[in-house]
């Protein structure tokens, strides 16, 4: 069965999202990811979808679900890539993507994910996984 | 006058179908001359019915109609499936109402993405959306 690649980079964890998902790719790309958020204490997801050419609403609610678990699992989740017109086409669509942190592009997520451990630091030399 | 100039029909029976059914969308699209944005929302729209037709339909057909009107130049898409149909349309078309999975904007959602949209559902036979995008 194919699956979407999980990179691990430092307390990072990057998808990149470059194929066109039918909706069980989506689902196990969900299940996957909460796997390795708890295998490896990533405090941080980076999913990249520049390659994405649209996003629907099982893609959005994916989206959203994916960043909604990572939370409980203190981790972080940034959306980087979304092409102009997706963007467009899903808030036409109803979905505004809300609890979803966004940028523009890799380079930019990891910085917002990078500051946002920097802000916990302090909390994480009590608890060591 | 309206003209069709090809048309065609593919199966929805399977997640798979889905994927297959968004692909040929995009490149009647583009063969359309639709700009990107235009393009993503047929597609989108398309994706959005085909899941209809597949999950509460339990499966269906989607047929397809490149059309010209002059200098204008379309795309329309016809969602049929056998399923239990929708008891209330009215409801089914209020912003927020979904009976399944999704995230309750399936219709009204879809409908804002494309130019013209009918829909047709009868108790015990089945729903048919019929959509329309002009470039």
């Amino acid at each position: 069965m194919d699956r979407i690649p999980i990179l691990r980079m430092g307390e990072f964890l990057l998808v990149t999202i470059q194929v066109d998902m039918h909706d069980q790719l989506a689902l196990q790309l969900q299940d996957d990811l909460t796997r390795a958020i708890d295998k490896n204490g990533a405090k941080g997801v980076l999913i990249d979808i520049s390659a994405l050419g649209m996003v629907d609403s099982f893609i959005g609610r994916m989206i959203a679900d994916i960043s909604g678990m990572a939370r409980i699992l203190d981790a972080k989740t940034v959306l980087v890539g979304m092409q102009p017109a997706v963007a467009i086409t899903l808030v036409e669509l109803g979905l505004s993507l809300p609890g979803v942190a966004t940028a523009l592009n890799v380079e930019r997520g990891m910085g917002l994910l990078r500051q946002a451990l920097a802000e916990s630091g302090d909390d994480d030399n009590f608890i060591k996984r | 006058m309206m003209i069709t100039s090809s048309s065609g029909e593919l199966p929805l029976g399977n997640e798979h179908d889905i994927v297959l059914g968004r692909q040929a969308v995009r490149r009647m699209t583009q063969q359309q001359g639709f700009s990107l944005v235009d393009q993503t929302k047929m597609v989108t729209a398309a994706s959005e019915l085909a899941r209809n037709a597949l999950i509460y339909g339990g499966g269906g057909t989607l047929k397809w109609a490149m059309l010209s009107d002059g200098t204008k130049r379309g795309l329309r898409l016809t969602f049929e499936d056998k399923g239990p149909g929708i008891p209330n349309l009215e409801l089914a078309m209020t912003d927020g109402w979904s009976s399944g999975s999704g995230l309750g904007l399936g219709l009204t959602g879809t409908k804002r993405l494309v130019n013209q949209f009918e829909i047709d559902s009868t108790v015990g036979v089945g729903t048919r959306v019929v959509i329309t995008r002009w470039k």
